[in-house]
């Protein structure tokens, strides 16, 4: 095949590229979106193969042979509670990648390089070694490896801009001088430390939003390869991939009423409610209830609203609940799932383990769909959910850490039923009034086995 | 280096541009049910980068180069492979609601 067809075999996968996010918008047509997405992929690469003509196609065949026996093991028996470590892995691979290949460029041309192609090619090496470190720790916190729990310390911010200030300092000096290849591995070494102290400091709930910055970066490395080479196959892929990781942080962080600036800075997740403010909320108005009354209550219902938190994947509980909510509907109860955006530790992250247990996706309902429907909901079932459930959010006035923050109207409902192992509070630190509501009842265990007793109860009644 | 002229920085700058703006626009449609399979593609369409380690082993370089572009292959490689496999099976398993009913 003739190197003139190139550019064209680019813009076919450009196409591919921008078919696959587009068609990705239902799920009817997603999967076509997934196959474009690879197609493209395949002709970027063998399009680039016929254009440059790789000296050692052994060490490629060997070095494709080790990335996909890395890839496909995991890809294949990840189990999707984990996906969002996965992802978190990925970003931290893709960002390496682009980065070593920014840094392989700088040795291969310096100090022959312009100053705009440096400073562009600085910018990605930053970004690129950053998310890498970033990611890894990312991943750590969310496989609960260690440091799981937000690292913060006094003067944290100034530190953590510190360190970034030297590395952009050091990129100005590569820029004026970029025959200075010694600064190279300096400025990667900050950014490297940069992103371990970007990332450290953020606790569980935020982890959606990180991780979705994280992937905004990576694409953004890869564009800004795509400037560096005067490639525009990577500069568009790059960008879509940038723009899809933003717009999802955005949503993450409106989602919690919290900026951006606020979740890398903040620190938020290590304030802890004085204890007598729980005894206030809670005294004596906290009902419990047994499964069979639980059960009871649900099988006469009309209509069951169940509210799903990450408490429900942390007990592995998604697939008896499942199972109970055909056993209802089996019975000619109206089950629909309320999911908050944040639900999971990834955007989308509850809908995906639903999925799995082999609920409807017609079922599954987005917060503003759902929160007017919980006045014509009998009971509405709590599980493993907290702060999102939690009404102090709707006092924006107060000082409360979720103040303003959208949450599911389930104290709407006639009945609402929290399963819950305990009181205790939430990723925000603060007691739930809900819990002490007068139509609330608490189902104190675990979620997996509550949900099974409560499927017995059904089955016995 | 192939040295850029004025007009193909402006022209890059532009694609990166409108690329950006349409990525936000097709993105803002994506049902937030897959947000979870849209963050696993994007992760592997990103695997392009391996076309830029192509681009760069296919010049004449030093070991340092060889290794850090080859390298750079392996881990994209995987994110590629990896996140379209995991993509897939994550989209098998949203289903419809049978007719029947169940």
């Amino acid at each position: 095949m003739s190197v003139q067809l190139v550019p064209y075999l680019y813009i076919a996968s450009v196409a591919l590229f921008i078919l696959s996010l587009k068609w990705l918008s239902g799920v009817r047509t997603s999967r076509f979106g997934n196959w474009a997405g690879a197609l493209g992929m395949v002709i970027a690469v063998g399009a680039t193969l016929i254009a440059f003509k790789a000296g050692r196609y052994d060490l490629l065949v060997i070095a494709v042979a080790i990335g996909a026996l890395i890839g496909v093991p995991i890809a294949l028996f990840m189990p999707m509670t984990a996906v969002p470590q996965r992802t978190a892995l990925s970003h931290a691979f893709g960002s390496l990648a682009a980065a070593l290949v920014g840094t392989a460029e700088f040795y291969q041309k310096s100090p022959d390089i312009n100053s705009f192609t440096m400073s562009i090619l600085a910018v990605e090496m930053i970004l690129g070694y950053l998310t890498f470190t970033g990611s890894l720790i990312a991943f750590s916190k969310l496989q609960e490896l260690f440091l799981d729990r937000p690292i913060t310390y006094k003067g944290r911010n100034i530190i953590t801009l510190s360190v970034l200030g030297i590395a952009l300092a050091l990129a100005v000096a590569l820029v004026l001088d970029p025959s200075q290849t010694v600064l190279l591995p300096l400025m990667a070494a900050t950014a490297l430390v940069f992103g371990i102290l970007l990332v450290i400091g953020i606790g569980g709930a935020d982890m959606p939003t990180v991780i979705a910055i994280l992937n905004s970066y990576a694409g953004l490395s890869a564009a800004a390869l795509g400037l560096v080479l005067n490639n525009k196959l990577l500069i568009v892929a790059g960008a879509l991939d940038g723009s899809s990781g933003f717009i999802l942080a955005v949503l993450m962080c409106k989602a919690m009423n919290r900026s951006f600036l606020n979740v890398l800075f903040g620190g938020v997740g290590a304030v802890k409610a004085s204890k007598e403010k729980e005894e206030e909320v809670y005294s004596g108005r906290v009902k419990s209830a047994s499964p069979e009354e639980v059960a009871a209550l649900l099988e006469t219902a009309s209509r069951v609203v169940v509210v799903p938190g990450y408490g429900l994947a942390v007990a592995q509980a998604q697939h008896a609940l499942g199972d109970l909510c055909k056993l209802l509907e089996s019975k000619g109860v109206v089950v629909e799932f309320g999911i908050h955006p944040v639900a999971g530790r990834m955007p989308g992250h509850m809908n995906v383990l639903l999925a799995e247990a082999d609920v409807p996706y017609e079922k599954l309902r987005e917060m503003d769909a759902i929160n007017p429907t919980f006045r014509e909901t009998d009971v509405a079932l709590v599980v493993g959910a907290n702060d999102v459930v939690n009404p102090l959010a709707r006092d924006t006035d107060s000082a409360n850490p979720i103040a303003g923050m959208p949450i599911l109207d389930v104290d709407a409902a006639k009945t609402v039923v929290v399963i819950k192992r305990s009181l205790s509070p939430g990723f925000a630190g603060i007691p739930n009034p809900l819990f002490a509501a007068d139509n609330t009842l608490m189902l104190f265990g675990d979620a997996k086995q509550m949900v099974l007793a409560l499927t017995a109860a059904v089955k016995g009644a | 280096m192939e040295e850029l002229s004025s007009t193909d920085i402006a022209v890059n700058l532009l694609i990166f541009v409108m690329a950006t703006f349409l990525g936000l626009e097709l993105v803002r449609h994506v049902s937030r049910l897959l947000h979870t399979p849209l963050m696993s593609l994007t992760n592997a369409i990103s695997g392009v980068s391996v076309v830029a380690a192509l681009v760069v082993l296919a010049r004449p370089s030093d070991t340092l180069v060889t290794v850090l572009a080859t390298t750079a292959v392996a881990l994209a490689a995987s994110n590629s492979i990896g996140g379209f496999m995991i993509t897939e099976r994550i989209l098998r398993m949203f289903r419809k609601q049978e007719k029947t009913g169940r």
